[in-house]
């Protein structure tokens, strides 16, 4: 971190070049704020007009009502859904921060060469790089009922009949969304691992700690702001998440962001418009929640 | 921990790491292996001869709908993306570098597009070309909703790499009488090429693999992904994992690619 604070852009320039370089700031920062204008701000805006459009089978219609929310907020079915959706991200965001620690732990403390960290974490890193949909339909014949899990508990003898529900259930979700978000969490705690000042841990050992009163005492309260991005990362990955519910539950199973997706194919797009009000709302708190805790901006 | 012997912790940790790796690969290598299934088998194991049936399968256009055409789709917008990305996520990153008003808003305007959910950028563009009177399209609409999700990283990758980055190389080539431009081309982009071709490398991934931006914005013709999905509810053979295993096999030659670009770039910087 001293490393970054010193080489933080200092006063360079002279008064007379300071006001070229801040045009220059202003225009290289152009391009950014314009895509991010048009492609997200607005249609988040235009979300939000629409949310009090009215609507009928075919069209809607600019108005001032309030029914879409009403109808959204005022059915158990939305509540549910909502409870079920906060349901998957708690897990998912237990099991991922669980595996996230130890594997990064393990390559920032446990590999002793920076050539066998950048394989070992590549090797970590390739799958995320592939298509998600292919990673999920991986799944089918590992779970499936004649599928490889199956097969091999059945010829164990260990259960009499194929399990049904290693696919299309929850559990099916939960593994899924685990296998595809949990390097979100790997890779911002190893960056803070990785930054962590090897002297510490010496001076706590020569203090006469424990491995464990180390990693309890030292390094988990200094991995907390990578625990902290890793979250976000996951936790706002779960909340959107309408694909891996819909492939891996078979259907069974619903979330916010399905519902929208249902809503959208019946054309239904002031109620869908205003489920994302209440879903962005809702991420939003998260992680504003969670930017309390951490400045984003320290920890790159 | 550090200590010179390997302690259990370490061999503990190492099984723990294995399982995490098998948890990864595992179920990719399973579709892998059934797409060679022979041209009776099904879906699941055990593998009823072997065979590229499925891959010439894959080429009819009847079994798998547009396979060629969405494919050629996916790698342009791809291409488009990575190049916006990289030049886009460049110029915020020097700008960055340099105090501005409106600095930490942009900041957290491209912290937002990374969590505001991917079904709202969807449908909030999918409405926006609609009440306008666009046509979505892959190129148009689609290629916006992609970059909202590839610019962040881009930008946040450009922002570690500056924050990371000693001005004093630029200032020596200014004390050399290096004009700014010079300093910029000949000292800059030099030292920071390696990232932006990991920038390029995610940009391009990103989009290319991307499914739930691209839902409502992809107007008359699926991407890659989209067609992909179509497939998982109604086909019924092992074509699926043929085409699994050939965009996997894609995806896997632009990231050895890549890598090994910057591996080969910082060993020539080394060797200087």
């Amino acid at each position: 971190m001293s490393d970054a604070e010193a080489n933080a852009p200092k006063a360079l320039f002279s008064a007379r070049s300071f006001s070229i370089a801040s045009v220059s700031a202003y225009l290289q920062a152009l391009p950014l704020a314009i895509i991010l204008g048009a492609f997200l701000l607005l249609p988040i805006m235009m979300i939000v007009v629409v949310s009090f459009w009215d609507y009928d089978f075919a069209s809607m219609y600019p108005d001032f009502v309030t029914f879409n929310y009403g109808e959204t907020l005022g059915s158990w079915v939305t509540w549910k859904t909502y409870l079920n959706t906060l349901k998957y991200a708690v897990i998912v965001w237990a099991i991922t921060l669980v595996i996230g620690f130890w594997v990064a732990y393990f390559l920032a403390f446990h590999i002793r060469t920076a050539t066998m960290q950048t394989l070992m974490f590549l090797v970590c890193t390739v799958p995320f790089l592939t298509s998600n949909i292919i990673r999920m339909i991986s799944w089918i014949p590992v779970l499936g009922r004649n599928g490889l899990v199956n097969t091999a508990l059945v010829n164990m003898g260990i259960v009499p009949a194929p399990v049904e529900w290693l696919l299309y259930s929850d559990f099916a979700v939960v593994l899924a969304m685990v296998h595809l978000y949990s390097l979100f969490m790997v890779t911002p705690i190893f960056n803070t691992l990785m930054r962590i000042d090897r002297s510490l841990v010496e001076a706590a050992r020569d203090a006469g700690a424990s491995g464990w009163q180390i990693l309890t005492n030292v390094i988990i309260p200094l991995a907390k702001p990578g625990m902290a991005i890793g979250t976000i990362f996951v936790v706002t990955l779960v909340m959107a998440d309408f694909i891996t519910v819909q492939v891996m539950s078979g259907g069974q199973s619903a979330s916010v962001a399905l519902m929208m997706k249902n809503e959208m194919s019946l054309l239904q797009y002031p109620a869908a418009a205003a489920n994302a009000v209440i879903l962005l709302t809702l991420v939003l708190i998260m992680v504003a929640g969670i930017l309390r805790i951490v400045d984003i901006r320290k920890e790159l | 921990m550090i200590s010179e012997k390997r302690g259990r912790e370490f061999y503990i940790l190492a099984a723990f790491f294995g399982l995490f790796v098998l948890f990864l690969y595992g179920p990719l290598s399973a579709v892998f292996i059934l797409s060679f299934q022979g041209p009776n088998g099904g879906l699941t194991f055990p593998l009823n001869g072997v065979s590229l049936h499925w891959f010439a399968n894959l080429f009819e256009t009847q079994a798998v709908g547009d396979f060629g055409g969405s494919f050629f789709r996916s790698f342009t917008l791809g291409l488009m993306v990575m190049v916006v990305t990289v030049v886009v996520s460049l110029l915020a990153g020097l700008a960055f570098r340099r105090k501005f008003r409106g600095a930490t808003a942009l900041f957290y305007l491209a912290i937002a597009s990374l969590v505001v959910p991917s079904i709202i950028i969807s449908l909030g563009i999918g409405v926006l070309f609609q009440q306008f009177g666009f046509q979505p399209a892959w190129y148009s609409s689609a290629f916006g909703a992609h970059l909202t999700w590839t610019l962040p990283f881009g930008v946040l990758i450009m922002f570690a790499v500056f924050n990371r980055f000693s001005p004093s190389y630029e200032e020596a080539a200014r004390d050399l009488g290096a004009s700014a431009w010079q300093s910029f081309v000949h000292v800059l982009l030099p030292m920071i090429a390696p990232s932006l071709i990991g920038v390029g490398l995610f940009g391009f991934t990103l989009s290319y693999d991307e499914f739930a931006r691209t839902l409502m914005t992809s107007g008359t013709y699926n991407t890659l992904p989209l067609e992909i999905f179509g497939m998982t509810t109604n086909v019924t053979t092992p074509v699926l994992y043929a085409l699994g295993t050939v965009t996997t096999l894609f995806s896997l030659l632009i990231i050895g690619t890549s890598i090994g670009f910057i591996l080969s770039m910082n060993r020539r910087r080394r060797r200087k």
